[in-house]
């Protein structure tokens, strides 16, 4: 049977985005399970604990002190452990050079921040549905690329 | 070294079955799609077992009815994509007499289990289709829009970008750099 829930791990250094990420995720129709973590390495030691719930989809904010996103997503990458994890990065850069690199390190989903509660819950929303349809369609992981 | 394969995976899911099955001497036949007649009685022990076995390759016994229905109409778009005698023809039409419902119906219960809509998961699967083709063939952009029944390949474009926020050339290129850094591992 289907999971009737969707896994979701966010990391953010910054507590207010927390917030809206969570209480965005509260308001939305499909159920979800959302764990926050504040920075790359709080994460990185979680995910490498043998206790760990591996999420359906990680949300990474690319600047966290400590570790950044991108080095979070090279960890994430070279364990395949990992494989099954949808990785959406959060960004606020929306340079098509840099886009193109960090799909091209693994990345599945690249979000320009929103700037707005609604565009966030309307953001956050499509990626869950669209990662629901990969997760419960057997379509293939490796061609999941999204850019919002 | 490193190698690419492409899989079948109908083929794939109904050599293990067949195999399960065998294993268990469970007399059946295989219907096809999705779909397995058990001619004999299962004792609750074998058939959990069963379903054990079948989990581990990713392959999940479906109980509720209305996953059933919903799992069929999956099938059946997915049919229509990849069969060349059925792209011209409307979905609509062909899921309601296929799976004797009216649409009305299928198209509420299909939104309310997997929330998405049966038009939005029709183009979803028919980018992922043109992804495959894209990634797995020597296919042109344009003869992958006549298979797929575009009107034209700017169309398949235009909704390729709309769905997964990049152009079709852009997701070409990442995949080949994503293999050519796989390869220099």
């Amino acid at each position: 049977m289907q999971k009737d829930y969707i896994h979701i791990i966010l990391a953010d250094d910054d507590e207010d985005d927390r917030q809206f990420f969570t209480e965005a995720f509260e308001e939305l129709k499909i159920n979800t399970r959302v764990n926050t973590f504040n920075d790359g390495v709080e994460l990185m030691d979680y995910l490498n604990s043998p206790e760990a719930i591996l999420p359906n989809v990680l949300f990474l904010d690319l600047n966290m002190p400590k570790k950044n996103g991108i080095e979070c997503l090279h960890e994430i990458k070279r364990n395949e452990k990992f494989n099954d994890i949808a990785i959406a990065i959060f960004s606020t850069s929306s340079s098509e050079e840099h886009i193109e690199e960090t799909f091209v390190n693994g990345a599945n989903i690249y979000i320009k921040k929103p700037s707005d509660f609604a565009t966030l819950k309307k953001v956050l929303s499509d990626v869950v549905t669209i990662n629901w349809q990969y997760h419960t369609s057997g379509l293939n992981k490796d061609n999941f690329l999204l850019r919002i | 070294m490193k190698i690419f394969i492409k899989f079948d995976f109908s083929a794939v899911c109904r050599k293990v079955l067949e195999d399960k099955l065998i294993k268990h001497q469970i007399k059946h036949r295989i219907l096809g799609f999705g779909e397995v007649e058990l001619l004999e009685k299962v004792s609750d022990a074998k058939f959990a077992e069963l379903t054990q076995e079948l989990r581990e390759y990713g392959i999940d016994i479906i109980e509720n009815q209305k996953s059933i229905l919903v799992q069929k109409i999956k099938d059946t778009i997915i049919e229509m994509i990849h069969n060349p005698d059925l792209v011209n023809v409307k979905s609509s039409v062909y899921l309601a007499e296929k799976l004797g419902h009216s649409y009305g119906y299928l198209s509420n219960l299909f939104s309310d289990v997997t929330y998405t809509s049966i038009e939005n998961f029709i183009i979803l699967q028919k980018i992922e289709h043109a992804k495959q083709l894209i990634v797995s063939s020597d296919l042109s952009l344009t003869e992958i829009a006549f298979q797929l029944n575009y009107s034209s390949v700017a169309h398949l474009s235009t909704q390729f970008k709309n769905v997964t926020g990049i152009t079709p050339s852009a997701f070409q290129r990442i995949i080949v750099k994503r293999r050519e850094m796989a390869n220099k591992k």
